[in-house]
């Protein structure tokens, strides 16, 4: 019996791609449908993936600088450590001293020359602060709290361009998942009336059957595979879109990660999602070729 | 063994196909349904493969009430039955091979035996030699014989034939009675519908006589 069943379904597959192969145009056709209206979304995706992962070299999460004042000693270091360590909402926190500042200025900046014209080290010593919270109300009380301790100069509210980005990925993100539900949608219409037309094509193939005993599964097989594999290969197509699409965008882009000395590289999808959607792909065409066949394949009964 | 009790069948139209038929067919036993057109043969014949219901009574193949199947148990008693349809039903977009490969394909017969299989129904109907030909291009007999090979290429327990000389000629007609004889003579039930007299010329087979639904003597 499982050898039977295992028979019909290396029958059911090949015999699919022969039908997908006799009609090389059609198929082709249909599949680069897919393969865009799968890309558009995915795209999209990836790009809000790369900005995503761009902006986090830098911070995502809230982030605080607490400048203590210049006449700050150890003894008020240890006091703002104790403090930040008892605070709930701080999540971690790094000491960067006055010593460790100025040489950071000088190795990234251009400033080199004019900090050693000036003769003494002008900046104070600082935490950076990560907070638990994003919402900008508590954000704000803490900036609030922070600014009453003792020794602290100001508290600097850095979070409020990653906020924005943050926002604006979200939006993104929001644009790519409506996309790919209308087109998700999309695709099974058009399977539905792809299934449809194959049925009424071979409706003298699906009486007989029925007639020497194919069962109603045998009879939908191929339609469901013809679905799955045209899913799969519409899915390969975006991939392949995406792929291109993100290789001239980055030769564009290495001219302008060059003017600014910063590695600017637009990825692929990663593995995980690209294998999501060639399976959802696949399961979108198998859907619109069940909903098909679950609507036409009933009227035929056979006559004889 | 196929047992008829009190079958009757009413169509919608409220055309009686079978009146109160009670009949017996052993295993392995060849029967001729005879007949004017309309008296039923044809109906009596799609009860057994279930392609009708009975309206009334039961039918029973090996002790199985088959009026009583549940629709997805249909396809797995067809299978057991090969059916020569009177219009023969063969697929015009695919070759002869093909053709005779639907019933294999549809059991899910294993791909190495099909082959084998396929020639020796073929060669059993002496279309051998024509398995890559388009059915189109065949000749009324030959596509005949092409519709005897897919009934049989399963091997069936039971061969159903609908008025299968219907448009042949005598010479046509004798050779595939022979080849009915021949499933006969290997333990094969055969029944076939027939309103052609000449078929009828050996009494050796029974005969079962229908007249508006009705069987008689």
């Amino acid at each position: 019996m499982i050898k039977a069943w295992f028979n019909q379904h290396v029958f059911v597959f090949f015999l699919v791609i022969k039908r997908i192969i006799v009609a090389p145009v059609t198929s082709l056709l249909s599949i680069l449908v897919m393969g865009i209206a799968f890309s558009l979304p995915a795209g999209i995706y990836v790009l809000v993936e790369n900005l995503q992962s761009i902006s986090s070299q830098t911070t995502t999460t809230p982030q605080m600088s607490l400048f203590l004042q210049q006449e700050a000693v150890q003894r008020d270091i240890g006091e703002i450590k104790r403090l930040l360590e008892e605070n709930e909402q701080v999540i971690r926190f790094q000491f960067v001293s006055k010593d460790q500042a100025l040489l950071q200025l000088q190795q990234n900046s251009g400033l080199n020359n004019v900090m050693r014209s000036l003769g003494y080290n002008p900046l104070p010593d600082a935490f950076i602060v990560d907070t638990l919270d994003v919402n900008a109300e508590s954000l704000d009380q803490l900036r609030t709290v922070m600014q009453a301790w003792p020794s602290v100069e100001y508290v600097q509210f850095d979070s409020a361009w990653a906020k924005r980005l943050e926002a604006i990925l979200n939006f993104g993100q929001a644009i790519a998942l409506m996309l790919f539900t209308l087109l998700s949608v999309a695709i099974i219409a058009v399977m539905f009336n792809t299934i449809r037309l194959q049925i009424l094509t071979k409706q003298d193939e699906i009486e007989v059957s029925k007639l020497i005993g194919a069962t109603d599964g045998f009879i939908r097989r191929p339609f469901l595979y013809f679905g799955a594999i045209q899913g799969l290969a519409g899915g390969i197509a975006a991939l392949v879109i995406i792929a291109l699409a993100l290789q001239t965008m980055n030769t564009d882009l290495s001219v302008l990660a060059e003017l600014y000395s910063i590695d600017l590289h637009l990825k692929h999808l990663s593995t995980t999602d690209s294998i999501s959607l060639l399976l959802f792909a696949t399961w979108l065409g198998w859907l619109g070729a069940r909903l098909s066949v679950a609507s036409h394949l009933w009227k035929i009964e056979p006559k004889y | 063994m196929i047992q008829f009790k009190h079958v009757s069948k009413r169509f919608p139209d409220g055309y009686i196909g079978l009146n109160n038929v009670d009949l017996i067919i052993d295993a392995g036993e060849m029967v001729f349904i005879t007949g004017h057109s309309g008296a039923g043969k044809s109906t009596l014949l799609k009860l057994i493969a279930a392609m009708e219901r009975p309206t009334s009574g039961s039918i029973a193949i090996n002790g199985q009430n088959i009026a009583q199947l549940k629709p997805g148990a249909l396809p797995f008693l067809r299978r057991k039955i090969g059916f020569v349809f009177q219009d023969h039903k063969l697929l015009f977009d695919r070759n002869v091979f093909d053709n005779v490969l639907l019933p294999l394909h549809i059991s899910g017969f294993d791909q190495k035996v099909v082959a084998s299989r396929i020639r020796a129904a073929l060669d059993k109907v002496g279309l051998l030699k024509k398995e890559k030909a388009m059915p189109i291009t065949l000749s009324g007999g030959e596509r005949q014989r092409l519709c005897i090979a897919r009934a049989v290429v399963h091997r069936p327990a039971i061969l159903i034939a609908d008025e299968p000389t219907g448009n042949l000629d005598m010479a046509y007609a004798r050779d595939i009675m022979a080849m009915f004889h021949s499933f006969h003579k290997v333990g094969v039930t055969v029944l076939i519908a027939t309103h052609d007299a000449a078929l009828l010329e050996d009494r050796q087979h029974r005969i079962l006589s229908l007249q508006h639904g009705k069987l008689v003597a």
